[in-house]
């Protein structure tokens, strides 16, 4: 079977080296086909209507579709560090439309929807809307209550309608046991570090989405990071008051009876005191959103996204 | 050189579909054939005939052993261009005309462009065709079909043809074109190999025969030989009324009509027959001697073995 | 060599066409101008957009039943009705006999293709009046969906090789569908992990990718398409095709023929 067998070594040769091939030639159209305005397609439909129609019934899988596309598309765009999320509403939109009933979507735009570019949409009302929709459409569940009050204290700071919602939820038959606290607290303590704390700290307890949990992480970081850094300013003052001139360094301090070691922020450095009496850490740009502890003139660092340049 | 030489040619096959169980289709079959032969495959159905030409088409693969058409490898492409084949109940594209079929056939077989029309339309007329040579396949007859077979089998001038049951369904009169157009092969030099099941086809027309049987080769030889290997028979008829006793105690076969007995002896027991004719003084009316026949010899080779197995002749 | 497979090919598609397979381009001619003459009645400004979809989208549904239609019995239909055995006891190899078939029912495809491509630029001319410069991309579009069609004939031509037409059918039309959601599978894979994740990346790209062959839309917007695209497109609808018509190779030489 001579020939018969040359046959099947080269048709076998043929099918593997063109698999191999057709693999790698997915890889490369997919970079471009990927590019936003090849994806506008993605979205060519709007309307959900029409979706709805087109889809013959099949809502419930058109709707999955739309949301993992809406977090495949979240990923790519964070990934690429474009801070371009401008899909991201309609995605969200589309895709709780078809299904309302499906509650990831809406913790997905509470978190990333309302923040200011480069570490979501900015677009907080965007935001508010879905959320208020998720309501409407699932009144029983408390943890769309949950976003919309991390919404309004995160992107609004409107503490008395936050605490209004996690009240509402706190109400309900099934709920969690932050609800009340923090309704509580928005109440009387918006402002305060505690509050905050329970807010993120609670987010990252009721969440298992791994970008929701390291941003809770990060801003539970940061509260530390902010409450130290008040709390030893106070002491400088103390100090200052106490002896009349500000303390040289943090071993004056600790000399001084005012702390016990020298203090380390969350990257384990030791903090610095300036010779103008404040507090920074060591290294402000590997530390976000803190709003204290930073040289003068610096805003608060944001995440630099993954893979681009330091 | 032999034109076609099969070495232990075997084919099982797996049937079932979970537990499969081998079922023998062909034993191991070795055959030679010389060129200019016309060769007979006889058996009954299912004996293996159509697994071996399939076999030796490459339309199925075999189990074990080879084969050798005109010196080379059966499964060699270059042969196909020198074989012929005919398939039993040949079925072939019902859109395409008669003539489109020839052309068609020729253009795979390398026929060279100029001469594939004319011998397309050399076959049609040959098998008187001509006539049908726009009709579409699917309005022939199966005599029609038939001949169209035989066309596309040789129209590209193979050295050896191949035809599985080449009479089968025609009536006497397409059997006897048939019949023709096989001798007309030979007369061309061509190597014929075709299995049948009707004997008086394989007399008329073959050098040699084979009988295959439950996949089994059970004899070959050539015609001429086997039809005077089988027993020889004498015929007598003589005047009397009844068998005589001492001719009925030699196991002889009789049969009374009137005042004539007809009976049939063996060529051995001749001299004894004769000698009780005369004992009893009876007259002797005839005495012919019968020709064996290739069925005795088919029967004979189709009866069950003692101990089964093993091809031989 | 060659030129078997050239006869083997042109026999399919002279089979196609007895068939009356291209009668469905009278269907489509029906529908399409039906079409271009409604649309100019009860729109505005949208006429083009919706010749184009409607147009190009018809194309590729028709272009797919039929490939999948004419493609299910190519080898199957041989075996059954043993007009094979006359074929194959010739010197046209097993491949090459694949190979032939598969050039014959994308050559009917394309023919059926050019007939139906005329006729909606025929109605585009109707509803716009005259061709813009971006209607290049309508042609590229095209192009697109005759690579597809490549696709599914190897496809239908593979399963055929080996299942009954019914199943071939089936077989062939479910991979053009996960083939045209095959972003969303890739997206899906990505984001899973561990053993799921591996058998979803491993199916994901297994699968024909249609997704990057529908630039419909984008041809009705007149939006351009990258270069790139094209030739990565033309590449991979080449290189599929090669792998599935070469799996059909095999299969088909291991065949038995009852």
């Amino acid at each position: 079977m001579n020939s018969g067998h040359r046959v099947n070594v080269i048709a076998s040769a043929v099918l593997l080296v063109s698999l191999a091939g057709g693999v790698a030639m997915l890889s490369a159209i997919d970079r471009i086909h990927m590019k936003p305005e090849m994806q506008q397609q993605t979205l060519y439909i709007q309307s959900a209507t029409t979706l709805r129609r087109l889809s013959l019934g099949y809502t419930g899988l058109l709707a999955d579709i739309y949301w993992t596309r809406a977090v495949q598309y979240f990923g790519l765009q964070h990934h690429k560090g474009s801070g371009d999320f401008r899909l991201l509403a309609p995605l969200l939109r589309v895709s709780t439309e078809l299904d309302p009933q499906m509650l990831p979507p809406y913790q997905f735009g509470a978190n990333f929807l309302g923040p200011k570019p480069p570490n979501g949409a900015g677009l907080p009302y965007d935001a508010l809307a879905l959320l208020k929709f998720g309501i409407a459409n699932n009144p029983d569940k408390w943890r769309l209550y949950y976003n919309l009050g991390f919404l309004y204290f995160t992107e609004f700071k409107d503490y008395k309608k936050a605490a209004d919602v996690f009240a509402q939820g706190a109400q309900l038959p099934i709920t969690n046991e932050f609800m009340p606290i923090l309704a509580a607290r928005m109440a009387q303590q918006g402002g305060e570090f505690e509050t905050s704390r329970i807010l993120w700290y609670s987010t990252y307890q009721s969440t298992k989405e791994p970008a929701i949990r390291q941003n809770a992480v990060d801003h539970l970081r940061a509260l530390q990071v902010d409450e130290e850094v008040t709390q030893l300013e106070k002491l400088v003052a103390k100090y200052r008051d106490q002896t009349g001139h500000l303390p040289a360094n943090m071993a004056d301090l600790e000399r001084a009876g005012f702390i016990r070691g020298i203090p380390r922020d969350p990257n384990d450095h030791p903090y610095k005191l300036t010779a103008d009496g404040r507090v920074e850490v060591q290294d402000p740009e590997s530390i976000f959103y803190i709003t204290k502890g930073l040289p003068p003139g610096m805003s608060s660092p944001m995440p630099k996204p993954v893979g681009s340049k330091h | 050189m032999a034109a076609i030489e099969i070495l232990n040619l075997e084919k099982t096959y797996q049937v079932g579909f979970w537990r499969k169980r081998p079922k023998v289709a062909l034993r191991p079959l070795s055959l030679s054939i010389e060129e200019g032969e016309v060769f007979g495959f006889l058996g009954p159905n299912g004996a293996g005939k159509t697994t071996t030409l399939k076999l030796l088409m490459g339309l199925v693969s075999p189990t074990a052993g080879s084969a050798r058409i005109l010196g080379m490898d059966f499964n060699d492409p270059r042969v196909k261009a020198q074989i012929g084949f005919l398939p039993e109940q040949p079925y072939f594209y019902d859109y395409l005309t008669a003539h489109e079929l020839l052309i068609y056939y020729a253009q795979l077989s390398g026929v060279g462009a100029k001469d594939r029309k004319k011998r397309a339309t050399e076959m049609l007329e040959r098998f008187g065709l001509a006539d049908s040579a726009r009709l579409q396949l699917r309005k022939f007859s199966k005599g029609m079909l038939q001949r169209v077979g035989l066309a596309q089998a040789i129209l590209h001038n193979p050295k050896v043809v191949f035809l599985d049951e080449p009479m089968s369904g025609l009536d006497p009169m397409g059997r006897r074109e048939v019949r023709e157009m096989i001798q007309q092969m030979r007369n061309e030099g061509k190597t014929v190999f075709f299995s049948t099941h009707i004997l008086s086809d394989a007399e008329a027309l073959c050098d040699r025969v084979a009988v295959i049987h439950q996949g089994e080769l059970r004899g070959v030889g050539s015609v001429a030989q086997l039809t005077s290997e089988a027993k020889r028979k004498v015929e007598i008829i003589f005047c009397s009324a009844t068998v005589p006793t001492a001719l009925t105690s030699l196991g002889v076969e009789a049969r009374v009509s009137g005042d004539m007995v007809n009976a049939v002896i063996e060529e051995g027991q001749q001299d004894t027959a004769l000698d009780i004719l005369r004992r009893e003084h009876i007259r002797l009316i005839s005495l012919t001697p019968v020709r064996g026949s290739l069925e005795e010899y088919y029967v004979e080779k189709l009866r069950p073995r003692e101990n089964g197995k093993g091809a031989g002749v | 060599m060659n030129s078997r497979i050239g006869y083997v090919a042109f026999n399919t598609f002279r089979e196609a066409v007895r068939d009356r397979v291209l009668y469905n381009l009278v269907a489509f001619a029906v529908l399409i101008s039906g079409a271009a003459v409604l649309v100019g009645e009860i729109s505005i400004d949208i006429e083009r957009l919706v010749v184009v979809n409607l147009g190009l989208t018809a194309i590729s549904l028709f272009g797919v039943v039929i490939a999948i239609f004419i493609g299910i019995g190519l080898v199957s239909k041989e075996i059954e009705k043993k007009t094979l055995y006359t074929v194959l006891s010739r010197p046209v190899r097993r491949w090459e006999f694949v190979v032939g078939k598969f050039v014959g029912l994308t050559g009917t495809l394309v023919v059926n293709t050019f007939f139906m491509a005329v006729g909606v630029l025929l109605a585009l001319l109707y509803v716009a009046h005259k061709f813009e410069q971006t209607d290049v991309w309508v042609l590229v579009a095209l192009y697109f969906i005759v690579l597809e069609f490549f696709i599914v004939c190897a496809l239908a031509l593979l399963f055929s090789s080996f299942s009954t037409p019914l199943m071939s059918a089936v077989f062939t039309f479910a991979l053009f569908v996960i083939g045209s959601l095959a972003d969303d599978l890739r997206g899906f894979a990505r984001i899973t992990d561990g053993f799921t994740g591996m058998v979803a990346t491993a199916v994901a790209y297994l699968v024909p990718n249609f997704s990057a062959f529908n630039i419909i839309t984008q041809a009705a917007h007149g939006d351009p398409v990258p270069g790139r695209l094209i030739l990565y497109n033309t590449v991979y609808a080449l290189l599929y095709s090669a792998m599935v018509i070469s799996g059909a190779v095999l299969i088909f030489q291991r065949r038995n023929l009852k």
